[in-house]
């Protein structure tokens, strides 16, 4: 649309302000991780100061607890993923008696509030002793995985052709081979979003965390971060660097994939 | 719907009635994980809300009594009333922000708008727990914030952002603006971008300016973008937690405590079972009512 040059000029004053006002904060948080410790380090004269990543590393624990989060990542995300290509493939391609009552059900698991149903799920994982370990943690983000997911693969799968289909059918292909052989290949970019979406809200988690592991022993790395605050007051620099080494996986994967994650969270969004 | 069935419909259907079981078997290992570790607790959330008990002795049938107990607490009332006002932060400013901004960057076809759609989604995928580190450090004391208002000169409204009765609230709901604001826009650029040309075209023809073009054509186009915007924003307002128990713990006093941090101090620190999921069933509640509210309005024509 033909707009004038004084309009023109005002949306890019407008567009570098909003980008400004976003990368400021991220600004601040980086070049604190890069700053000095304290007033001492910053008399002897620097201003760069990466030795703070590994001195975080070291005092935080990140090591420890970065292993703790990709192994919990792994876990929910291969879990969920599987069986949401398998509901979704059911509730997309399959008519059968039941299929939108099922997934008004998984519906419902995207809307509700983790805290609503964490409180008696940890009293009850306590009783058969799944608290403090690696599957009490990743047991309710697997459930909560799966309602997106199987909503994300349904969707995917109502969408892919019923011809092909037809034709894997008519060459005597069983539903299973239909599915690995001709509908998840071609739906890999589908897949991978999903892929990338779980890891995302697996690695970020908070809440789940915190409650399932009360003892700490399945510190994932955003709760390594928040007990470092509480910890280490001494200067902000090493824990400016935590920060960024937390954060630092994902924001990784969005620079590189960042179409998947925009995709995925606004037509994950969008329900019908 | 008849999509492919014509001749093999009848074979097809009749072999799915002798397989009826297929689909439920692809079903079942989603269901059952489902059903355990999300369906199930939430039945037992509702059962244990009923109760009174401190997480170890024994537990006591109380009825409604906790429900009444989130009427009559007033720490609780402040938790549901700042969650509202949470909602404006996350929800509100955002899509007002947003309206403005996608609407501005769609009438212009500026370069950069992927780069820039890129920098403004950022805070999306940053852990919440990073965002509220970060914010903590530009609210302290002596921090950014507070350095750059005294070198231009407003060094008066210097405050510890984060230990004041007054704007803490407004200060951790500035760090949601922060964090939503971008989501939305991108949500609300996707709908205006797939208004049609020829509405605007035919809108300058009549001579109607900006402003009318934008309500006129614009917001009527991108209702439903903007109920699924507020869907998602005032959902994520409510179930505040990583950023109020990273920033300020519910304080100074109870200045910004919310329904989602009450749940879990009660729970595990006071234990007050049965108070906090009563919280948690409410919130469920409130979270349900508010999906079903913001998408009636949005479907009405």
């Amino acid at each position: 649309m033909k707009v004038s040059p004084i309009e023109r000029g005002a949306n890019y004053v407008v567009l570098v302000a909003f980008a400004l006002i976003v990368l400021g904060p991220v600004a601040v948080i980086v070049s604190l991780a890069f700053g000095p410790q304290s007033a001492s380090v910053a008399r002897e004269g620097g201003w760069f100061h990466p030795e703070n990543f590994p001195e975080a590393w070291e005092i935080g624990r990140f090591g420890q607890y970065m292993l703790t989060s990709v192994v919990v990542a792994v876990v929910v995300v291969v879990i969920s993923v599987l069986a949401s290509i398998l509901a979704g493939y059911a509730l997309g391609t399959m008519r059968f008696r039941g299929a939108t009552v099922m997934f008004y059900v998984f519906l419902l698991g995207i809307m509700v509030p983790t805290e609503a149903f964490i409180v008696p799920l940890y009293f009850d994982l306590r009783v058969v002793g799944l608290t403090n370990t690696v599957w009490g943690v990743a047991a309710p983000q697997i459930a909560m995985s799966i309602a997106f997911g199987t909503y994300w693969m349904r969707t995917y799968f109502r969408t892919s052709s019923r011809a092909l289909i037809d034709a894997a059918r008519l060459d005597g292909a069983g539903s299973m081979r239909i599915l690995w052989q001709v509908l998840v290949p071609i739906g890999r970019p589908a897949i991978l979003t999903l892929v990338l979406l779980t890891f995302m809200w697996t690695w970020n988690e908070f809440l789940i965390p915190l409650v399932m592991s009360p003892n700490g022993s399945v510190r994932t790395a955003p709760l390594g971060l928040a007990f470092f605050q509480g910890q280490y007051t001494q200067g902000t620099a090493l824990l400016a660097a935590g920060a960024v080494m937390v954060a630092l996986p994902v924001v990784l994967l969005y620079v590189f994939l960042q179409r998947h994650f925009i995709k995925g969270m606004i037509e994950g969004a969008v329900r019908e | 719907m008849s999509d492919g069935t014509t001749t093999i419909g009848r074979s097809a259907s009749r072999r799915s009635a002798r397989s009826a079981w297929v689909p439920w078997a692809y079903l079942a290992p989603a269901l059952l994980l489902y059903g355990a570790f999300l369906l199930f607790p939430l039945v037992r959330a509702a059962q244990f809300s009923l109760f009174e008990w401190d997480g170890l002795g024994a537990s006591t049938f109380v009825g409604f009594d906790n429900y009444v107990e989130i009427l009559a607490d007033q720490r609780l009332r402040e938790a549901f009333w700042h969650a509202l006002v949470l909602v404006f932060f996350y929800a509100v400013l955002p899509l007002v922000i947003g309206l403005l901004l996608a609407s501005l960057l769609t009438r212009a076809q500026v370069r950069g708008l992927g780069f820039f759609r890129s920098v403004i989604f950022l805070p999306q995928v940053i852990a919440m727990v990073v965002v509220a580190v970060t914010w903590r450090q530009i609210y302290a004391p002596d921090g950014p914030l507070n350095g750059f208002l005294r070198m231009i000169g407003l060094g008066s409204l210097a405050r510890p952002w984060l230990g004041d009765y007054v704007f803490t609230l407004p200060a951790v709901g500035l760090i949601g603006t922060w964090v939503c604001t971008g989501l939305v826009t991108v949500l609300l650029m996707a709908g205006m971008s797939r208004v049609p040309r020829e509405l605007y075209e035919a809108a300058r023809l009549d001579g109607s300016g900006p402003v009318r073009e934008f309500f006129a054509i614009t917001l009527p186009m991108v209702r439903g973008e903007i109920t699924v915007a507020l869907t998602l924003t005032i959902v994520a307002a409510l179930k505040t937690f990583d950023l109020v128990y990273v920033t300020t713990s519910g304080g100074p006093g109870t200045s910004t405590t919310v329904p989602s941090y009450e749940i879990y101090r009660r729970a595990f620190e006071l234990g007050e079972v049965g108070v906090a999921t009563a919280v948690g069933v409410v919130l469920t509640l409130i979270v349900f009512a508010i999906n079903g509210v913001v998408n009636m309005i949005g479907d009405r024509k």
